[in-house]
């Protein structure tokens, strides 16, 4: 097979798998866990070949017309350079993974069918986003895998946070993708087709007449999908959805999408200086920020939910300072150490019966009931911390060198600016995420008090998936920051001596910060205790970990932060603690700045209909209801009165004829 | 003769039959004043035939026959209109027009208690008067 | 009105010119009579005495057969004789004295309909003079040289030509007499039938002694009731 007709059969898998899971859920449940994997596991080992083929060499091209659609031609089109060949690698072992470890974390979950259905379109719709050609056929991956993260992220509908969250997932990325849209066609008018390639073609000629409106544009709906600043508020809710759900739409798809749109359309953006400056701020506000409220989240997701957030700043950044490498570098690092964590995070809510970090804290031995989950995810955390030598390290320093070799005067693809703004906001961020995740193992994992209650081993189906992640997270860095840059544009990804040095310099100081803080709290741990398990503890990780997130309100006073004073993001961040446990209020602007505004106009188009509107409709039916009463009231019975009005019409109808025909 | 004559005479005879026929409450005297009007129409077709005769030479003598038969279909309907205003006083006690008011808005359907003794019936009478 | 122009010239060839204002005797004796037999219809259908409203129409009908006479359509007035003044008004007389309608003057011979049907008539009357006076003001019938409504013109038009329709009437007259029978004798047949006949045995009793206890038809108009007596 050629590779072109591979890589068709890509996206076409686990599309075929999701129609005929949702077909078949109901009626051959025996089906479903085989058509969840199988066919994702075969568009792995199609992706690999395809990668293999591709190798890192010329783009393969190929599109044909269905039909014609106007003046704009819409082709489905392949393109596939390096960064889609191994990109799609990633998603399809990603989501390998998942749908592995959710027949085990979903084990009896009635609605399993739907969800291995939905995550298999997810992914499909991924990687149709991945190695499109055609901008409109992007849109449509880009649409529905917003519409999937709907759907997926109100899984456990029956509980409100699960409902709230896939409203505000839907309502958020929506908001960005309606300028999205207009971007793309704004785009498409510019450079006369969809295509990738040609629109490429115009940008490297000049041929855009408003390369920053379009950037702007673009950069709302890539904000909106990849949750950068301002429009990230919905991932940390969005771990509502089930943890595997996250670790896809973290790792792999949903965020990754708006950052890969970003690398393969990078000429676009760096046609408008003011478009890269925007990105650069957006990535640093993001970075930052993200870092900071990580620190004080207490539910165990939403720490992750943040550090991705940070590390898609990350990417950001290197796209603002003009280097995909680095970025998709960093995407493919960060795909596996952060779906390794979500998973591995999947167990230990599964294991602890919370999904509070204050009711880890006060449980011993949580590590040795969960020991495949430990090491892994210790493995994973340190990626994150980019220490040596683990992958998020090598992709981190390959960033902040990008950012390093912008300030050090190679403006050509982005302005100097940029390149300090990101360097320094990458330094503060590598402390912050070096400080959460130290923050994350210690309370996890070193936990004082009662022993963690024992539901007896893990599924493996859990368990042998947290390894298979866990060897790219350990090596993938260090083995591939050689080879990748023939896949790439060629940019070197070496990490530089300087930016190395000091950036694990401060990771590690951050490491040590939190940890002498934790050291400081230990005694308080003990003297206040707090936590709330689930109740039943012999119920599959699903079930128990709808209950966690249920209860976590009600329990601790607030979905994302505790009242836990041995806390070491709260004595390390004061009094911005406070702010930074609910995201720096941010929601609280979007209710002042969008939801009131749209309430305040729901509740006046309701009064228009009920007051205005009706009293129409209740005047157009009340008409003829008196019309109505006086035609009855005319129904006498009296035959005269009939005949009488009969004649009298007759005779004004034929003196009416007669002025007429006499010409009157 | 002046045509106009009889023509006119004829409209004034039918507007006054018209008049009888909307007007008044016996219906023995709305009979008498459709006879009116057919006798309006009668003058009209003989004083036409007359003048048709010789003005335009027509031997067929169409209106006089048409008012023979007018005068005959209009005894047959005096007949038939007699026997049932006799049915109907019979029945109702009444022959007053504006009292037969089966068809008001509201009205109950004599025909349900069609067989019933005439307690019903004068009850339809007594809606009649009410709506009256 | 072409039509009538054209008979107008046709007639003014034929007979020569005629006075509007200067009326024949004919005309002058058609206007009297005329005006009687208008007067007597209005007097018909106003007056309260419902048997003088039948004389009156005798009168009518009486002064409508000597227009008839006037206009030389001798057999047709002979016949308004016979059969109007002959027969229909006795009947219509016969229907009065067996619907018990009162002898004398009745209050509310009129319905209330009156107004409406006054304002219906003269529009109507207001209408057809105007057209008809606009269509015929200069025709003229000539009623010189042998009569056109003669019996024997009359009989041989009938039986020459009409002889068909004529047969025809003849079946609508039987229809129409077994028709009238079917009507009374169903009143009769129903009468048979118990609560039919209960009724009839009240009201006849009621009509007859007048010591019939006050029933729901004593409700009637006292008028009815007097002419009942």
């Amino acid at each position: 097979m050629t590779t072109t007709t591979l890589a068709v059969l890509v996206p076409l898998l686990p599309f075929l798998g999701a129609a005929a899971g949702l077909l078949l859920g109901r009626t051959a449940p025996g089906f479903v866990r085989p058509l969840a994997v199988l066919p994702i596991l075969t568009a792995l080992v199609v992706a690999a070949v395809v990668a293999v083929r591709q190798g890192g060499d010329a783009a393969v091209d190929a599109a044909t017309e269905l039909t014609p659609t106007g003046s704009v031609p819409i082709e489905l089109a392949l393109h596939i350079d390096g960064f889609a060949a191994l990109v799609a690698v990633l998603v399809c072992m990603v989501a390998t993974c998942v749908q592995i470890y959710s027949t085990g974390y979903l084990r009896d979950d009635p609605r399993y069918p739907s969800y291995a259905a939905l995550v298999s379109l997810f992914t499909s719709a991924m990687l149709l986003v991945v190695y499109t050609g055609d901008l409109i056929v992007l849109l449509v991956g880009w649409e529905v895998m917003g519409i999937c993260s709907y759907f997926l992220v109100g899984h456990y509908w029956e509980t409100p946070e699960a409902r709230a969250a896939s409203i505000k997932a839907f309502l958020v990325t929506k908001l960005g993708d309606v300028p999205f849209l207009l971007g793309l066609f704004a785009l498409a008018t510019d450079a006369g087709s969809f295509r990738i390639t040609k629109v490429l073609d115009t940008v490297a000629h000049g041929g855009l007449d408003h390369p920053t409106l379009i950037a702007l544009l673009l950069l709302a709906g890539v904000a909106g999908k990849s949750a950068q600043f301002p429009l990230h508020t919905w991932l940390p809710d969005a771990m509502a959805g089930p943890t595997p759900v996250s670790a896809l739409i973290h790792a792999a798809t949903m965020v990754a999408a708006g950052v890969y749109f970003v690398a393969r359309l990078l000429p676009v953006f760096e046609a408008s200086q003011a478009a890269m400056v925007v990105l650069a701020v957006m990535a640093a506000v993001t970075m930052v920020g993200s870092g900071v409220a990580a620190l004080a989240q207490d539910d165990i997701k939403r720490v992750l939910a943040y550090s991705t957030i940070g590390q898609l700043g990350y990417m950001t950044g290197a796209l603002a300072v003009g280097d995909r490498g680095a970025a998709v570098f960093h995407l493919l690092s960060h795909g596996a150490f952060k779906g390794l964590l979500f998973l591995a995070a999947g167990v230990i809510i599964h294991a602890a019966g919370t999904n509070s970090l204050a009711a880890m804290s006060r449980m011993s031995h949580l590590r040795d009931r969960v020991p495949d989950a430990f090491w892994t995810m210790t493995v994973a955390l340190l990626a994150l911390a980019a220490i040596p030598p683990f992958s998020g390290f090598f992709s981190k320093e390959s960033v902040l060198g990008a950012a390093e070799h912008v300030t050090t005067g190679h403006t050509e693809h982005a302005p100097g600016a940029a390149g300090w703004l990101i360097l320094v906001a990458g330094l503060i961020t590598a402390l912050l995420t070096a400080a959460y995740a130290t923050r994350l193992w210690l309370l996890a994992f070193r936990g004082r008090g009662a022993e963690a209650p024992d539901h007896g081993r893990q599924p493996r189906s859990m368990t042998v998936v947290l390894w298979v992640l866990a060897v790219p997270s350990l090596a993938l860095g260090g083995l591939a920051y050689r080879t990748l840059p023939d896949w790439f544009d060629g940019n070197d990804l070496t990490p530089a001596l300087t930016t190395s040095v000091i950036g694990t310099g401060v990771a590690l100081a951050g490491g040590l910060v939190t940890y002498a803080a934790w050291r400081h709290l230990t005694a308080l741990t003990a003297v206040t205790p707090i936590g709330a398990v689930a109740a039943h503890p012999e119920g599959d990780a699903a079930q128990v970990e709808a209950e966690a997130i249920a209860t976590h309100a009600p329990a601790y006073g607030d979905v994302a932060s505790a009242p836990d004073p041995a806390d070491p993001g709260r004595l390390l961040l004061g009094p911005l603690h406070r702010h930074a446990a609910v995201g720096f209020h941010l929601d609280a602007v979007y209710q002042a700045l969008f939801v009131r505004p749209v309430q305040a106009g729901a509740s006046l188009v309701r009064f228009l209909d009920r007051e205005v509107v009706d009293t129409y409709v209740r005047g157009a039916g009340a008409l003829p209801r008196w019309l109505g009463i006086a035609v009855r009231r005319a129904q006498t019975g009296n035959v005269q009165t009939y005949v009488s009005a009969l004649l009298a019409g007759t005779v004004v109808l034929a003196v009416a004829a007669l002025l007429v025909a006499s010409g009157a | 003769m002046h045509l106009a004559y009889p023509a006119v005479l004829a409209a004034l005879l039918f507007c006054t039959g018209l008049y009888g026929v909307l007007a008044r409450r016996n219906a023995i005297l709305v009979l008498m004043s459709v006879e009116l009007m057919l006798n309006a129409v009668n003058l009209n077709l003989v004083a036409f035939d007359v003048w048709l005769s010789r003005a335009a030479e027509e031997t067929l003598h169409s209106g006089q026959a048409l008012t023979l038969f007018t005068i005959a279909i209009a005894a047959a309907e005096i007949g038939i209109g007699l026997a049932i205003v006799l049915a109907v006083h019979r029945n109702r006690g009444t022959s007053d027009i504006d009292r037969l008011r089966d068809t008001a808005e509201g009205h109950e359907s004599p025909t349900a208690d069609g067989h019933d003794n005439d307690a019903p019936t004068i009850d339809g009478t007594e809606k009649a008067e009410a709506t009256a | 009105m072409t039509l009538a122009s054209a008979a107008a010239t046709a007639s003014l060839a034929a007979s020569g010119p005629h006075g509007f204002l200067s009326p024949t005797g004919v005309e002058i004796a058609f206007l009297l009579v005329g005006l009687a037999t208008f007067g007597a219809a209005l007097v018909t259908v106003t007056t309260r005495q419902l048997v003088h409203a039948a004389l009156w129409l005798v009168v009518t009908l009486g002064g409508l057969a000597v227009e008839y006479l006037l206009l030389t359509a001798e057999f047709i007035a002979w016949v308004q004789v016979l059969i109007y003044v002959g027969s229909v008004v006795v009947l219509l007389l016969f229907g009065l004295m067996l619907t018990r309608a009162p002898i004398g003057r009745s209050p509310d011979a009129d319905s209330g309909n009156r107004w409406a049907a006054l304002t219906v008539a003269v529009a109507a009357a207001a209408a057809l003079v105007w057209v008809v006076v606009d269509a015929f003001r200069a025709t003229w019938i000539d009623l010189d040289g042998p009569a056109a409504g003669s019996t024997e013109v009359t009989g041989a038009s009938l039986f020459q030509n009409w002889v068909l329709p004529f047969e025809a009437l003849s079946v609508l007259l039987l229809a129409a007499l077994v028709g009238a029978i079917v009507l009374s004798r169903k009143a009769k047949a129903e009468s048979s039938s118990p609560p039919m006949n209960a009724r009839g045995a009240t009201q006849s009793s009621r009509s007859v002694t007048e010591s019939s206890p006050p029933g729901p038809d004593t409700r009637q108009d006292p008028a009815e009731q007097e002419g009942a007596r």
